[in-house]
């Protein structure tokens, strides 16, 4: 059977073409990856292969000829054995268009702009505070670590300084002791390097804890983080998940200046297929790190450094775990919401202790999960109060007070009695000098002027 | 730090050939056979993709087919293999299926992503195919993590990570090399020399010498003939002795060329049409390794044809199989984006 050569699509872009010249005439002979014309397309000269072998029969469109569509036959190509007879019956045929290419196939009804929302299941919290221990936030974390070790032999943790040295910031302390170097692992200061290589030992089914000795260093490695962790799963249709945990310190610490003090709530917040959790407390650290070591997903666990050194009450029972994805009220109020993560929950809850004394009951929630979002519970909250403040130490720019205005703009705007307001960091590069650095983060005084101008009590 | 024990030193000025009896004339018709359906596979996909039913980037491994073909010969199911964006040629090379790859091309449900990864992304966790990535030089630091993992539980396999000359520069190839030789790390890095990253020369893009780079890290290469399955088969099989031996990692720099654009919309201003003729005319593997098998007197010309017919029916039910796949069902896009 004769086959007929369509004018082919050279680039992505190309709907037609000019024929300038044909290398083969008709009754040549041709093989297989033969060059047998040249196409001008939108972008350049290009050169036609032959994809079967036979022989040019007949040539349907003359060199020369300009604006030939694509798919459009160009000339009969003979297989071994046919005559010229058999192409004579060939005739120019306009395609119209392509089979299924991306613009022809018909537009599809607008899709949701987000993914529908997993339903999370909450825990009975209280019940585990029965049995407590009070421990910093640094030693939460640790155990959170050694336990989930303990519990699963594929969880190993790497970083830098996290073995010998007992971790930069000693949240690592006693770990190599308990487990060996072959699950704490010294890493070189080679972020990129060792969070590529956590995503491709988790992807062969490992558990790795990956630790950066702080945030501001996972920069250099935010693209393993992006497109190997968090995309994989999707890209394979399924196929292959990324068990990971990415941890650290996040935010500013102290008088560390610019390069060392930045929020990556809104970054990797952003980012589909990862989840993205900010424990304040010590007990948000270790419930929510064992759940994320747990999760099958990619988790970025953003940690604080000014937190580390801060006791609190923490349940004992090994299977205490906080569920992803779900807020917790801190303290109840009626008169305006407002959400914080991380440090900034401690800060929320100083200022609401304030705005009591004046008569103002705020209602004040602890993220806890940055990505997924439980916008359920600050909703609720919200049509109570119908006031929002958010308050972040990250820039506002596409921030997280930009995501949560949104988001109560969708969800319930009919309860909204005052425009969402934001209390964030001062949007410039953090400053070292004393003065400056206080000046440049939120403080309790800012959240309370934020309240009260919500609540109209200014 | 003990120096390397293997002759990373002389490797630069040696290049492996075909150790004589490197396959046996069963294994060399398969090989012909392998590369072939990966050369057929990837003309038809260069097809379809000019019919307008593959879109985006589509990057064709033809003229690299001894590469996979003789690398994969001597691994065993247990390795994992990682690769860049040209990556149909190695799953085929993986016992993928043509169908499911094709398919994946045309962005159907058959393709082994489902139609949500493209040419650029597919995997198979049963023939331990991890990518299919599209960030240059990724694969390195990937595939030490599959390698690492193999080490933590000591199942005896090994990783074979590929990437180009131009990945070659990148830095994350070498924060690799430094925790591969550090970790003693089960994996081989395949350098897949095509001599250009896209539109730039070896010699525009790289200082020195590849194979000298690793041994900054002790890590000790060999060269060999990308046009040569048995001289690729012959190499690897070294290589993978040592890797596998846990002596650590080590680099395969395979002297390899592309006929075809970098993607399909490359025009290929920056080399000479007479120097891509003399690579398809003197120096084809498939052609090749057919003069061998001719050579060696066991087959005649006429006992290719029912083979290359056979291959050639794989590739059209492929083809076949793609357009008729039906697209992703709507809902898919919500779907796999967390476990
Ligand atoms: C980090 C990154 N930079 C740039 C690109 C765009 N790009 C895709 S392939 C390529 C050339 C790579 O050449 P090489 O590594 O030699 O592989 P080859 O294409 O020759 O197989 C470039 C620059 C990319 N995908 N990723
Ligand atoms: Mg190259």
């Amino acid at each position: 059977m004769s086959i007929q050569i369509l004018m082919p699509a050279l680039s992505p872009t190309m709907t037609e073409g000019k024929l300038s010249k044909w290398v083969k005439k008709e009754g040549d002979a041709v093989k297989a990856g033969q060059v047998i014309a040249e196409i001008e397309t939108d972008k350049a000269t290009m050169e036609v292969e032959a994809v079967d072998e036979g022989v040019i029969g007949k040539i349907l469109v003359p060199e020369g000829t300009e604006g030939v569509a694509v798919n459009t036959p160009i000339a009969v190509l003979l297989e071994e054995g046919e005559d010229a007879a058999d192409a004579a019956s060939a005739e120019p045929v306009e395609v119209a268009s392509s089979p299924c290419s991306m613009p022809a196939c018909p537009p599809q009804a607008a899709a949701p702009s987000h993914a529908p929302v997993q339903t999370v299941v909450d825990i009975d919290e209280e019940k585990f505070f029965k049995n407590v221990q009070t421990m910093t936030v640094r030693e939460a974390l640790r155990d959170a670590m050694a336990e989930e070790m303990r519990r699963d032999g594929d969880v190993f943790v790497m970083g830098e300084e996290v073995a010998e040295y007992q971790g930069a910031y000693k949240v690592t302390q006693g770990l190599l002791q308990e487990f060996g170097d072959k699950r704490i692992i010294d890493t070189p200061i080679t972020e990129y390097g060792f969070a590529g290589l956590g995503v491709g030992a988790a992807f062969a089914g490992l558990k790795p804890i990956v630790e950066f000795m702080t945030f501001n260093f996972a920069m250099q490695a935010i693209d393993h983080i992006v497109n190997s962790a968090a995309k994989t799963l999707y890209m394979a249709g399924g196929q292959l998940g990324c068990p990971i945990v990415f941890r650290g310190p996040n935010g500013p610490a102290s008088r560390v200046g610019a390069q060392h003090s930045q929020c990556y709530a809104s970054w990797y917040g952003h980012v589909p297929g990862l989840k993205v959790i900010a424990p304040w407390s010590g007990a948000d650290a270790k419930g929510l790190l064992k759940s994320a070591i747990r999760d099958p997903n990619p988790v970025v666990c953003l940690e604080n450094e000014i937190m580390y050194g801060q006791s609190f009450e923490v349940p004992t029972d090994p299977e205490f775990v906080i569920p992803l994805g779900k807020a917790k009220i801190e303290r109840a109020g009626t008169d305006v919401t407002i959400t914080a993560f991380s440090r900034m929950v401690g800060v929320a809850l100083a200022a609401a202790e304030r705005l009591a004394e004046e008569g103002i009951s705020a209602e004040v929630i602890n993220l806890r999960t940055i990505r997924p979002l439980d916008v359920e519970t600050i909703a609720n909250s919200v049509r109570k109060t119908n006031r929002l403040v958010s308050v972040e130490e990250g820039w506002y720019f596409a921030g997280m007070g930009a995501e949560l205005a949104a988001q109560m703009m969708e969800v319930c705007f009919d309860d909204l009695d005052a425009p969402v307001t934001r209390v964030y960091g001062a949007d410039v590069p953090m400053p070292y000098a004393a003065n400056l650095e206080k000046l440049a983060l939120p403080q309790e005084e800012d959240i309370i002027t934020a309240a009260k101008k919500v609540a109209y009590a200014a | 730090m003990a120096k390397p024990t293997s002759p990373a030193g002389k490797a630069k000025l040696q290049t492996v050939t075909a150790a004589s009896n490197v396959a046996t004339p069963e294994q060399m018709l398969q090989f012909y056979k392998d590369m072939l359906l990966i050369r057929r596979f990837e003309e038809k996909a260069g097809q379809l993709y000019g019919m307008g039913l593959i879109g985006g980037f589509c990057h064709l491994y033809i003229g690299q087919e001894a590469v996979v073909t003789g690398v994969q010969s001597v691994l065993q199911p247990k390795d994992s293999v990682i690769t860049a964006y040209r990556d149909h040629g190695h799953m085929l090379a993986c016992g993928m299926d043509p169908k499911g790859v094709m398919a994946e091309l045309t962005g159907r449900s058959g393709g082994y992503s489902k139609g949500k990864g493209g040419s650029m992304h597919m995997f198979s966790r049963e023939k331990n195919f991890y990518g299919g990535h599209g960030i240059v030089g990724a694969t390195a630091p990937l595939g030490i993590g599959l390698a690492f993992a193999h080490k933590y539980r000591g199942d005896g396999g090994i990783t074979t990570a590929y990437y180009g000359d131009g990945a070659a520069n990148q830095g994350q190839i070498y924060e690799s090399y430094n925790m591969a030789s550090l970790w003693k790390l089960p994996i081989i890095f395949i350098i897949e020399n095509n001599k250009y990253g896209m539109g730039t020369s070896q010699k525009r893009h790289a200082a020195g010498d590849f194979l000298k780079r690793a041994e900054g890290f002790d890590i000790p290469g060999e060269k060999t003939d990308g046009m040569d399955v048995l001289a690729v088969r012959s190499a690897a099989l070294k290589v993978v002795e040592h890797v596998r031996g846990g002596e650590g990692p080590m680099v395969l720099e395979v002297s390899t060329y592309r006929y075809r654009g970098h993607s399909m919309s490359d025009p290929g201003k920056y080399r000479s049409k007479e120097e891509v003729e003399d690579m398809r005319e003197h120096h084809d593997p498939i052609e090749h390794i057919r003069k061998t098998i001719l050579d060696g007197g066991k087959m005649t010309e006429d006992a290719f044809k029912p083979i290359d017919k056979e291959i050639k029916a794989i590739v059209n039910e492929a083809a076949e199989f793609a357009q008729t796949s039906p697209e992703p069902d709507p809902s898919e896009l919500w779907t796999d984006v967390l476990l």
